[in-house]
């Protein structure tokens, strides 16, 4: 029997395409059918275990083994970094377990799976962006037991989680939550965006991509289909801001991208770069991404 | 069910007949029929184990009894048997037309919350999504319940037995319900609070001709609440009619023990 | 560059990789470990990656075992997620375990029951010191000696008299299609068979834990071990073509039957109530923690409040499985950046607010 070296990146023989069983992938997509029929309804799902740990995005790769074909282009991010060791992990596993082609360029990208960001670029359509979801449920913070959460939602009964909103208004004098804020969608589902900084959140509504939630150990999907309202929660007088770190981007200069802050040493020297590696990499380079979409920033 | 919704009493809000509830060998009620009307204060008296509390739970659908209808007629909609109601119906109608206030301020309150929060949820369970007015409305409603309105960033946890019965009562009454339950309301309270809380709540129930069904062990709460007066018994109800008269001239044995015993005090 | 100190993570994942294997390996000059030699002597490591693990190999469960350098929980992992891989090709009839081929079998409840208490194998009577004389390997291997009489062909259950007597609640039978969390999410509210499932899956040091707080106060068990046996039991398919069950497998497995409080029915006479574990191979420790947690999960059932952890069904099915439970709480070692950040700014707007609303009006 031949090891798995851990050295040589092969495609693995013995597994399925996309290491699903096919019956598991018709489970999935499914479930990812009824899920998009009812927009941001959590749609359980027979999850399986991975060879990737829970919590570390087993969820979004039954979905995206679950629908990836032989000439897809995949494109995996992990804090808007293709480089991530996470984000590289998970690439590896599906060359290794479909060979097919994988990219970091979100535009060429068919597939793209991410953690915690949603690409600069805008997608398309035709385009798939799967996210990876730690706990699907917004209510959970307010509302342990999962036989009531789906009552709540059953009845759309969120008045509790908008008392969680007035709270920090009470207390703060403002919405004190920075990411992963809950949306409405379609005017009817509470969802959570997964851990996605609320800058994000205006690029859920009415995206030309499909957008597809997965949560593994919560045994959860939902999804958006295209061109669907996405409302953040909020107060009339309170509306949702989508803040973003102010200044530019040290690499390319970009004054309305998600900026991550990098501290240089040790007596508070910082700079800020932006978060989504591949768009940063383009505009350095020339390549298309000039003058960047509009994202309400302070400027 | 057809008998109940013909004319006989067109003008009930809940109505009630039959009801019978047994546990096992023990006794809840047995057979009541009672109604409140639109802005009727009903008081439910008896003593511990005579079956108030059974009757309260079996009328406000928490329980399901052994025999009988419970009855409501909400504005505009028809008649509805509240057992025969969906989940979801019963859920809606408790959190919009419907009030309950607990003996036990912390089982209807989040004590981590602000008044201001604990007021405004029932406004924000409805839909209002305006901060600035739910929290006027909630300091509108603190000042009505005789709690300064500048306490409405503090939280629960910080305000006394008595206030926090009064920020219960607010946050039953701030969503206009048409019928709210309560059950001893006054029970832990020492007696001066009491009295302060009866005096808001008799105001109030009058101004916004809400219908009440109060359950308590204690007299001087219905003499100065309600209308009208059953007297539980064994799980039976004995005696019942206007408040005053039941109280002056009571006819049954029991209830003249009862209120006897009471004057004594 | 400094700001992309995680580039580079391939190239880096392949050579950590490289390194665990190298670690695996250990020190060269000592002869590697073979599967052989951890199936058949770390057996109780094999039974409980098997157990929870849900998957009955030993071949395999050793494999993951020296994959995983003797780690439980990540042999577990290894196993399940292999398992996923495997095609299902049939499902068995319920195992008969009163014909099973006891190794040990004892019961707390009654001196003497048919078929006899039968000690076997325990660690119960050892006394728990260091035993020097395993440093070194011996030639000659230890022998038991074999009872000259064989055991009853027939072993009851040591609860049927209790049983007979009306004493004890009745097991119930059913022929509905087991729920099977393998194929479908935890259903909450979860019936008995769901809630066994995970529980056999479920990680033993939780339910140990869970077990003893139930038992210490937190939980109302009162339990009695009315049996516990291990040994082998027959696996029988019945193939559609056939219509009959057929034999294809003995596998071991230990049972605890547990006797637990008094309950009355409102018009009913008084019973005992059961709590039930079964898990593969030898694992006392686990089905005995596993059949007190599902009677203390069972208190609604018997109308005690339910007001401990061990009784609360969602708090137990939801955190027992130990590939989920270590899968989520070892992701907080992932990057987190984008949040951390973002919530690290808020902080800072946060304290300036509140730094210049202190510095503007006198606090009232």
């Amino acid at each position: 029997m031949n090891r798995i070296s851990p050295s040589k990146p092969v495609v693995w023989t013995g597994y399925n395409f996309a290491y699903l069983d096919e019956q598991t992938k018709r489970m999935v997509r499914r479930a990812l059918l009824k899920a998009l029929a009812i927009p941001g309804y959590q749609v359980a799902f027979g999850g399986r275990e991975m060879p990737l740990a829970y919590g570390w995005g087993t969820g979004a790769i039954q979905v995206t083994a679950s629908i990836i074909g032989p000439r897809d282009r995949l494109k995996v991010i992990d804090q808007g970094s293709d480089d991530a060791t996470n984000a590289a992990s998970i690439r590896r596993f599906f060359r290794s377990v479909t060979g097919v082609e994988t990219t970091a360029s979100a535009l060429d990208a068919t597939i793209v799976q991410t953690r915690h960001r949603i690409p600069e670029t805008p997608l398309r359509e035709n385009q798939v962006l799967v996210y990876q979801v730690p706990s699907p449920e917004p209510l959970r913070k307010i509302e342990p037991r999962e036989s009531e959460t789906r009552k709540m939602h059953a009845y759309a009964e969120y008045g509790p989680m908008l008392l969680t909103l007035y709270e920090d208004i009470a207390r703060y004098g403002r919405v004190a939550s920075a990411y992963n804020c809950p949306v409405i969608v379609n005017e009817r589902y509470l969802a959570s965006p997964s851990p996605i900084p609320k800058f994000d959140n205006p690029k859920l509504s009415h995206s030309p991509a499909i957008q597809l939630f997965g949560a593994g150990r919560e045994k959860r999907i939902y999804a958006i289909p295209p061109y669907t309202s996405v409302r953040s929660l909020d107060f009339e007088d309170f509306p949702f801001e989508p803040s973003r770190p102010d200044g530019r981007c040290s690499l390319c200069g970009s004054e309305t991208s998600y900026l991550e802050e990098v501290i240089m040493d040790d007596v508070g020297g910082r700079m800020f770069v932006c978060s989504d590696t591949d768009y940063c990499r383009r505009r350095r380079e020339g390549k298309g991404e000039g003058p960047v979409r509009a994202a309400r920033a302070k400027a | 069910m057809d008998a109940i919704s013909n004319s006989a009493s067109r003008t009930a809000l809940l109505e009630a007949s039959g009801v019978s509830k047994s546990y096992g060998a023990r006794i809840g009620c047995i057979d009541v029929s009672v109604t409140v009307g639109a802005g009727e204060v009903l008081g439910v008296v008896g003593e511990s184990g005579s079956g108030k509390s059974t009757l309260m739970k079996c009328l406000s659908g928490q329980i399901v009894p052994d025999k009988g209808a419970v009855i409501y007629r909400g504005n505009d909609r028809k008649p509805v048997d509240v057992f025969s109601l969906s989940e979801m119906e019963r859920r809606r109608l408790r959190r919009t037309d419907w009030g309950f206030v607990h003996q036990n301020p912390l089982d209807g309150l989040h004590i981590n919350v602000s008044a201001g929060g604990n007021v405004g949820e029932a406004l924000m369970s409805r839909g209002v999504r305006n901060y600035g007015s739910i929290r006027a409305s909630a300091q509108d409603w603190l000042e009505r319940l005789e709690i300064d309105p500048s306490r409405v960033d503090d939280r629960a946890r910080s305000f006394s037995g008595g206030m926090l019965q009064r920020l219960q009562v607010a946050r039953n009454l701030v969503a206009a319900p048409r019928l709210v339950f309560m059950d001893e309301p006054t029970g832990g309270l020492d007696a001066s609070v009491q009295a302060r809380l009866l005096d808001v709540l008799r105001t109030l129930v009058r101004e916004l001709a809400v219908a009440v069904i109060i359950v308590t062990h204690d007299l001087a709460v219905v003499r100065l609440l309600a209308d009208r007066l059953i007297v539980m018994h064994r799980g039976r109800v004995i005696e019942e009619g206007l408040t005053d008269q039941v109280l002056d001239d009571p006819h049954e044995p029991y209830t003249q023990l009862l209120v006897s015993s009471v004057l004594q005090i | 560059m400094a700001h992309v100190a995680i580039n580079g993570g391939e190239e880096a994942i392949l050579k950590s990789q490289t390194l665990v294997a190298e670690q695996r390996r250990g020190d060269v000059a000592v002869p590697e470990i073979t599967l052989a030699q951890i199936a058949s002597q770390l057996g109780l490591a094999v039974d409980r990656v098997m157990s929870e693990g849900s998957l009955y190999d030993r071949d395999l469960a050793a494999l993951a075992l020296k994959q995983a350098q003797g780690d439980a929980l990540e042999a577990i992992f290894l196993l399940r997620a292999y398992r996923t891989t495997l095609p299902r090709i049939a499902a068995s009839e319920p195992i008969d375990t009163s014909t099973m081929t006891v190794r040990r079998r004892v019961s707390a409840t009654f001196k003497d029951v048919p078929g006899g208490q039968v000690l076997g194998a325990t660690y119960d009577y050892t006394h728990r010191l260091l035993d020097f004389a395993l440093s070194e390997t011996a030639d000659d291997a230890p022998r038991a000696d074999v009872s000259a009489e064989p055991l009853d062909a027939r072993m009851p259950s040591a609860l049927d008299p209790l049983v007979s007597d009306g004493l004890i609640e009745e097991e119930i039978r059913s022929d509905a299609e087991a729920y099977d969390l393998t194929r479908e999410p935890l259903c909450l509210p979860a019936g008995r068979d769901q809630r066994l499932q995970n529980l056999a899956r479920g990680d033993e040091g939780f339910l140990l834990g869970l077990a003893y707080s139930s038992a210490r106060g937190y939980g109302s068990v009162h339990p009695f071990v009315g049996e516990l046996r291990a040994g082998e039991v027959t696996i029988q398919i019945t193939p559609e073509e056939l219509g009959f069950p057929i034999d294809i497998a003995d596998i071991g497995v230990t049972e605890c039957q547990m006797i637990n409080q008094l309950h009355a029915d409102p018009d009913d006479l008084p019973r005992f109530t059961r709590g039930y574990g079964l898990a593969f191979g030898h694992c006392e420790r686990k089905t005995i923690a596993m059949a007190l947690v599902d009677r203390a999960m069972r208190a609604a059932e018997f109308g005690e409040k339910v007001e401990h952890p061990a009784q609360n069904e969602e708090f137990v099915l939801s955190h027992s499985d130990s590939v989920e439970a270590s899968g989520f709480v070892s992701h907080f070692k992932l990057p987190h950046y984008v949040d951390f950040q973002a919530e690290t700014r808020l902080l800072r707007e946060l304290r300036a607010r509140a730094r210049s609303e202190g510095e503007g009006e006198p606090s009232s």
